[in-house]
């Protein structure tokens, strides 16, 4: 049977709860919340005056209700050491989500630490250190004198480019303003780390490289353009299961046409219609389908492409587009340049030449036919996506596009190209800084940035999991990362990397654990010796954790204040609502005990001229952070702190801030509207980008030898590697396993029925999934879940990355055999279609 | 035609592709008076045991509207014709559950082609030959599923309710 909490009645909020802001903490689009909290021995009734609603509770409430609360809002947590009731529930007046609540966010009560309630007892609650040959626990004091020693002395010793980083750089859980300054002031301030990598990608580099250096950038509309925009065109992204609330709040709207009195009023000089969309994505998604019931078939274009050619797709768009005449010749005249690059495209750092728009036109021509023929799709289609893009409306009006992407874009095929040849579109329509407009990743996480100068790492970055494989660095510091579930060539690094890691702990087990001076020595012989000291900073036990000789607990969202922005810019602050697990602290503080303990061991050594880098860090909260990080040095920071944050609410404002007026932050609700570009003579620039096929090396070869497109991504319950998720009943009843869809003639082929176990098996490696029959998937084409515990779908992705280190994952082929049948956790599963239709 | 019938009617007209959702509570307004009730506080609710059909009344794979546990709680019996986990009746294949989107609180339309709650909402689908578990959706639990007993007579009786219903705070109001 399914999963059933068998809990029948919750605890009313009573009129007098505590009331604090919160921004959901997974997904870019960090819908707002309220967490209202009480004395556990106190509840409120039913009656108006007893609750918080102020309404009678005694009665049936309809839909939509704010007056309700499903049991996944509901815990009970430690604020300042006592046990409170708490309800994180969605805020009906934040403008980005209007009191929606997704599978992800409207769990974050029950995702929370609860003693009480046994919820999320995985959690980190005190410092480990390697110890008698395990994980043991210990005080912050000992756990960071080892890890400063060792990282001291090999610093010293060796160089910093000895010392290896894999950190968060992004917003919400796991990362915000405070803890990437945390982080960057110690690795890019006290010391200049270049090798380096994110939590999701083997280097340090921007995923949108292509569409900054046009002058760009990547997060440039509001979500109110998705309302107002005539055609909505999306590549390689399904908003419903990984953008929710800005799918469902402002994409549906348009395609229903209930959009259409905002954008006669907004826009009052043109003719309207409800919205139409064109979708680019090899798979059929649950996006699609809902696109189709609420603005009816005619008004949907999937064009299903074959994996990997969007570029050829674009190139062909942007060929008829201009053919046609339909550019906007005087925002390209005005906002462009009109000089030609130079170069052909070979330098590693700039993968393809910027340039004009009349020499992007020559560079990138391809016809639809020919588009038609690398793209599986039929010229009319093509033609058809041209015409609801740009072609001018009834009157003559520019056609309002807004163009949005990500991973599918993101980790595909020439990463750089085709992310250029989408804004060359958009330019070429003048679809920037434009109300209905913008050219913009869609995003993961929200964004939380803020960092001293990267330059020294370089670009290309270095490729720090291939270095780590090739025996290279001697400490890793990981901030919550998992390479072990979510970095691609996985079994390789998971290989290596405990061999390496195995080393220095049986040197350590070798030595007793109270000589400090001869435990040290054992590490760093070991290190001479092939070895890697890995310290681990998370909220949880994390599988590549298992391989650190010393684990830092870390506070999460909600737990310390905690700033970051959405997928428009908009910033808020998730005020503390309850307490850390144990002794877990801040990143940003972590980081900072790790600078001071760091700086007197280079004095001890004698370092006197590297221990003085390390000043600054005598910060007590987050908000000493934050006002040495944010607050002193991003674009408009001066203008914001957190008791201005905390009266902003959860509608905060859009970055940047621009001033402060009346009690409130001044923002900007789309960049670029001035006509200006983030270049240095402001003119954006087009690219030069022709199509070159698979550009991954290896990736041609693995599609000509293996049967099976083994395309992944996320799936709606899911919030990333499922850190949380492994512990959640909910989730986990669902998916035991990966699943990965099939098409009924594919499983008849393989030989396996739904809930069966297989094998995805090529030259990178294998890993294991759960058959879920798809008669929507096209036959040949799977697509498997992406970074799950039980099944890494990494595993079997290939080293191949482009010239700036952008892993390519989506591109990724392999065979498929049955491990075994459906085991017992399968048999109540659901295998039904995922898809809605109108009945 | 009972209360409940009308909800799914106003579902069904209000949600034909296209069409924005308005006012669920439109449909059901009436609430039944409260009765003084002086008695200790219980650790759970107490389910009222209601009869709410004969089997003879279910056609297989036809939805028949219920409500439970009162009123305001629309709900479905099911012949699903094969034996399920947690089905009733002699052949172990009669469920019931409640068609309030537990995500947001929108009727749930049944499709018989694949015996699944469907909400035109936000698109959630909930499997009544899985009991009720989200196939795919927004909701952070699975379709509140009844407790049925059935008697010699072929009368059906729910008497609990394995999930919180949306929109009150407690199952029974
Ligand atoms: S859509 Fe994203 S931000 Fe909003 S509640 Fe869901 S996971 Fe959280
Ligand atoms: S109300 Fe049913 S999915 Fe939202």
């Amino acid at each position: 049977m399914a999963y059933k909490r068998q809990i029948d009645r919750l605890p009313i909020i009573p009129a007098d709860a505590t009331k604090h802001n919160v921004v959901c903490h997974y997904c870019i689009v960090g819908c707002g919340y309220h967490a209202y909290s009480w004395p556990v021995n106190k509840q409120g009734g039913t009656e108006p005056s007893a609750n918080v609603f102020g309404i009678d509770l005694s009665e049936q409430q309809y839909a939509e209700t704010d007056a309700w609360y499903s049991p996944s809002m509901y815990n009970i947590v430690k604020q300042d050491g006592k046990d409170v009731h708490i309800v994180i529930k969605p805020d009906h007046e934040c403008v980005v989500n209007s009191g929606l609540g997704s599978v992800r966010g409207a769990r974050m009560a029950e995702m929370s630490y609860s003693q009480a309630r046994s919820t999320q007892q995985q959690r980190l609650t005190d410092p480990l250190v390697w110890r008698y040959g395990q994980m043991q626990p210990t005080s912050w004091d000992d756990a960071l004198d080892l890890v400063a020693r060792v990282t001291a002395r090999v610093v010293a010793e060796k160089g910093e480019d000895a010392l290896f980083v894999s950190a968060f750089d992004h917003g919400g859980a796991g990362g915000g303003y405070e803890n990437t300054w945390g982080t960057g002031k110690l690795y890019f301030g006290a010391m200049k780390v270049k090798n380096i990598r994110i939590h999701n990608r083997p280097a340090y580099n921007s995923e949108v490289h292509a569409t900054r250096d046009m002058g760009v950038g990547e997060l440039n509309n509001c979500y109110e353009d998705a309302e107002l925009a005539d055609t909505i065109m999306v590549v390689g992204a399904n908003p419903l299961e990984t953008q929710t609330n800005y799918f469902l709040n402002h994409w549906v709207p348009n395609l229903r046409g209930s959009s259409l009195g905002k954008k006669q009023e907004q826009l009052a000089e043109e003719p309207h219609d409800r919205g139409r969309i064109v979708i680019v994505d090899p798979r059929r998604t649950v996006t699609v389908a809902a696109c189709e019931a609420e603005a009816g078939k005619e008004n949907v274009l999937h064009l299903q492409i074959k994996s990997g050619t969007d570029l050829a797709l674009f190139n062909a768009l942007f060929t008829e587009i201009a053919e046609k005449g339909w550019v906007d010749q005087a925002f390209i005249d005005a906002s462009t340049t009109s000089e030609a690059g130079e170069g052909d495209g070979s330098d590693p750092a700039h993968p393809a030449v910027l340039t004009s728009f009349a020499a992007a036109r020559e560079g990138n021509r391809m016809s639809i036919e020919e588009a038609a023929e690398i793209t599986g799709l039929s010229p009319d289609d093509i033609r058809k996506a041209a015409s609801w893009i740009a072609e001018p409306k009834e009157g003559g009006a520019r056609r309002r596009a807004m163009l949005a992407y990500e991973k599918g874009l993101i980790w595909g095929n020439d990463n750089y190209r085709t992310n250029g040849a989408l804004v060359n579109i958009a330019l070429a329509t003048g679809n920037v800084g434009r109300p209905g407009g913008g050219v913009v990743r869609l995003g993961g996480h929200q964004e939380g940035y803020a960092r001293p100068g990267d330059a020294h790492v370089g670009r290309p970055a270095a490729y720090v999991d291939k270095l780590l494989i090739e025996g290279q660095g001697g400490v890793h510091h990981i901030w919550g990362c998992d390479h072990y579930k979510t970095t691609l060539n996985a079994a390789e690094f998971k290989r290596v990397y405990k061999q390496r890691t195995d080393k220095v702990k049986d040197a350590m087990n070798a030595v007793p654990y109270g000589d400090r001076a001869a435990m040290v020595d054992a590490i760093v012989a070991a290190i001479d010796d092939g070895g890697l000291f890995a310290v681990d900073v998370d909220i949880v036990p994390t599988k590549i954790g298992e391989a650190c000789h010393v684990v830092l607990p870390a506070a999460t969202s909600g737990e310390m204040n905690l700033t970051s922005m959405n997928g428009e810019r908009r910033m808020r602050l998730t005020e503390r609502y309850m307490d850390p697990p144990g002794r877990a602290m801040p990143d940003c503080l972590i980081a900072a005990r790790i600078a001071n303990h760091m700086q007197r061991f280079l004095d001890e050594m004698g370092h006197a001229d590297m221990s003085a880098q390390f000043d600054g860090f005598d910060w007590q909260t987050e908000e000493d952070a934050f006002m040495d990080g944010y607050h002193a040095t991003a674009h408009g920071g001066e203008h914001v702190t957190y008791e201005r944050l905390r009266a902003m609410g959860t509608n905060g404002f859009q970055e940047p801030a621009t001033g402060f007026e009346d009690g409130k932050i001044v923002g900007t609700q789309r960049l670029y509207t001035d006509g200006k570009f983030g270049t240095e003579d402001g003119k954006a620039r087009f690219m030069h980008a022709a199509w070159r096929g698979l550009q991954a090396p290896g990736k041609q070869e693995q599609r000509e030898n293996y049967e099976f497109l083994i395309n992944n991504g996320r799936a709606n319950q899911v919030w990333q590697s499922a850190y949380l998720d492994v512990e959640n009943d909910f989730v986990m009843d669902r998916w035991p396993f990966p699943f990965i869809e099939m098409h009924p003639d594919d499983m008849a082929k393989v030989g396996v029925k739904e809930g069966d176990l297989v094998e995805v098996h090529n030259d990178a490696g294998s890993t294991q999934a759960m058959v879920y029959p798809t008669p929507s998937a096209r036959p040949g084409e799977t697509f498997m879940l992406f970074g799950y515990p039980t099944g890494v779908q990494g595993n079997v992705v290939s080293a191949g990355t482009n010239e700036l280190i952008i892993p390519n994952y989506k591109q990724t082929w392999g065979n498929i055999r049955k491990i075994a049948d459906a085991p017992a956790s399968v048999a109540h599963l659901s295998f039904k279609s995922k898809e809605y239709s109108a009945i | 035609m009972s209360h409940c019938d009308r909800l799914v009617d106003v579902g069904r007209r209000q949600f034909l592709r296209g069409g924005a959702f308005t006012a669920a509570g439109a449909a059901a307004a009436v609430t039944l008076p409260q009765e003084a009730k002086a008695q200790v506080a219980m650790a759970r609710v107490e389910y009222p045991a209601n009869h709410l059909a004969n089997i003879a009344d279910l056609t297989e794979n036809e939805p028949f509207d219920v409500a439970y546990p009162d009123e305001d709680a629309p709900g479905v019996l099911l012949k699903l014709g094969t034996r399920v986990e947690g089905g009733a009746g002699p052949d172990g294949d009669i469920v019931g559950f409640s068609t309030v989107c537990p995500h947001k609180g929108f009727p749930l339309m049944y499709s018989a082609e694949d015996r699944t709650l469907n909400c035109p909402g936000h698109y959630s689908r909930f499997d009544c030959e899985a009991g009720g578990q989200q196939v795919w959706g927004q909701a952070t639990q699975n379709l509140p599923q009844y407790t049925l007993r059935v008697d010699d007579k072929g009368d059906i009786y729910a008497e609990g309710l394995d999930e919180l219903l949306y929109g009150r705070l407690s199952n029974v109001l």
